[in-house]
């Protein structure tokens, strides 16, 4: 777009931008690390992506601020205004995304080096399908391209379709010994954990598409995880 | 991996989104009936084109505000909508401006009739130099013969839907020049209303007031619009987002885009509206 009339209110807005990439690339950064923290059983690097969570949470204040002042005292409208709301709404998304990953890292030091390698193999495969949704979020949010937005948000019906089989498969895994129940139930919440990403990802796309055409993506969701319709069966 | 059962908008489907209301510039306010309208209305100073071809809706018992930067051409569509371009040498208006589906530029209009159902309202506040009882009686004076007890209602009348009344009740025989400006623009206000009139036409009319004298006029533009037809000149684009139904966006003579006021200030369909709104273009 042109430039405003007033220059201090463009200087605002992009650094509002450079803050929100730098908070994309933060969770970009943050679930890659858990991601490898997961697969290596590295408690140490599970660790510092729990201590680096505190300066994501830094940053999404710092942002929220930033955004609400050019609210207070720029008063923006029509694209500016959707500008800072989508700034609001996906900082927001951002800063959940590295939440999960850290929660995903207290249970990487919980289970230490009892993960069965099976697992780790398959829940990294859904990982990386989270990660390429990140990135891809992330890139189109930085371009403000509304089709690359609705792409990632077709695509997340994959990662809960992944999430579904590995989540009927740590049941059949836990079933054939208790022994298993413990190993299980924190991988059967380290996979939903990055599931909930994946949606948190398709929340940004919804949050772009807006910004960009000032208009809601209102077809219903893809949707995939059917876990929690599954029966439980008697006795069992 | 994508959900055969859902379109994509990438595909050109329309049935992901949510339609935007029509903000077209030949839109009318098609939700509520028009009490004015403008068809094809070209206007000169003489040969300076000041407006040209514009259609446009005023919608009954709502609020129209016209906006654009300064030499657009929305005081003189105001101006246009009460004749009062008639008093000046050289100023010509051609196509329609009909009233109730009267067109009120064909001369045979009878102008008194207009300005008894148009009332105007200016930038700076106008008050004659008499009484703040004299400013009120005077036009219904000019118009109706009433007997004191009647005249005093009619004037407490207007002056309480000037919402002015407590604040002069007392002083009803002082001079208005005595009042604040937020006062004098309520009185001018309330001499319009004391007409009677059906349109209310309002140019400017908090531009020369204080936050508070400005968040007075719009509170009672609000209380208004439930009796009057309503169109508002303004350059504060937060005022005609406040205070409006409808908007209007005009450049160099020409109505670039006319939609209901959320659309135009959330969204609006052409470039030039939005840089102009959000300060990029003026």
């Amino acid at each position: 777009m042109s430039e405003h009339i007033v220059k201090s209110f463009d200087d605002e807005l992009s650094q509002l931008n450079a803050a929100i990439a730098r908070m994309g690339e933060s969770a970009q950064f943050q679930f890659a690390a858990t991601m490898s923290a997961l697969r290596m059983r590295d408690v140490e690097a599970a660790a510092r992506v729990i201590r680096d969570d505190i300066d994501v949470d830094a940053l999404e204040r710092d942002i929220e601020s930033r955004a609400i002042r050019v609210l207070a005292l720029r008063q923006p409208i029509a694209r500016d205004l959707r500008e800072v709301i989508s700034t609001l709404r996906v900082v927001v998304e951002l800063e959940r995304i590295c939440d999960f990953s850290a929660n995903i890292c207290k249970r990487v030091i919980a289970l230490n080096t009892h993960s069965p390698e099976q697992w780790l193999v398959e829940i990294g495969e859904l990982g990386e399908l989270a990660k390429k949704q990140l990135a891809d979020v992330v890139t189109a949010f930085g371009e403000r391209n509304q089709e690359k937005a609705i792409t990632v948000w077709a695509c997340d019906e994959q990662i809960d379709d992944t999430y579904t089989g590995i989540s009927r498969r740590l049941i059949d895994y836990m079933k054939t010994d208790p022994h298993n129940v413990a190993i299980g139930t924190h991988l059967m919440f380290i996979a939903k954990n990055v599931e909930r990403i994946g949606d948190h990802v398709t929340n940004i796309a919804e949050s772009i598409y807006y910004l960009v055409t000032g208009n809601v993506l209102d077809a219903p969701r893809p949707k995939g995880d059917k876990t929690s319709l599954d029966q439980v069966e008697a006795n069992n | 991996m994508t959900n055969p059962n859902i379109p994509l908008a990438t595909t050109g489907s329309v049935s992901l989104i949510t339609p935007p209301p029509s903000t077209d510039a030949k839109a009318t306010a098609a939700a509520a009936a028009p009490k004015m309208s403008a068809k094809g209305l070209d206007f000169y100073y003489d040969k300076f084109h000041a407006l040209k071809n514009v259609s446009l809706d005023i919608a009954e018992k709502k609020v129209t505000a016209l906006i654009g930067p300064s030499g657009c051409g929305k005081s003189t569509l105001l101006r246009i909508f009460n004749r009062i371009y008639s008093i000046y040498p050289k100023l010509e208006a051609k196509g329609q401006v009909l009233l109730d589906g009267e067109n009120i530029l064909d001369p045979k209009y009878p102008l008194n009739r207009l300005r008894s159902k148009v009332g105007m309202v200016f930038q700076k506040p106008v008050p004659f130099p008499m009484s703040i009882y004299d400013n009120v009686a005077y036009a219904i004076r000019h118009y109706e013969k009433l007997s004191k007890a009647d005249m005093d209602a009619r004037v407490e009348e207007a002056l309480r839907q000037g919402a002015l009344w407590d604040e002069v009740k007392s002083k009803l025989n002082g001079s208005a020049l005595g009042l604040s400006g937020g006062q004098q623009q309520r009185l001018c206000i309330a001499r319009a209303v004391a007409l009677k009139p059906e349109v209310i036409l309002l140019d400017e009319p908090t531009s020369a007031l204080d936050p508070i004298a400005t968040g007075k006029i719009e509170q009672l533009v609000e209380e208004l619009k439930e009796r009057y037809t309503i169109a508002i000149v303004t350059h504060n684009m937060q005022q005609a987002s406040r205070v409006s139904d409808y908007t209007a966006f005009m450049y160099l003579g020409e109505l670039i885009e006319f939609g209901d006021t959320t659309t135009i200030f959330e969204n609006p369909t052409k470039k030039m509206t939005e840089d102009y709104i959000t300060g990029r273009y003026g």
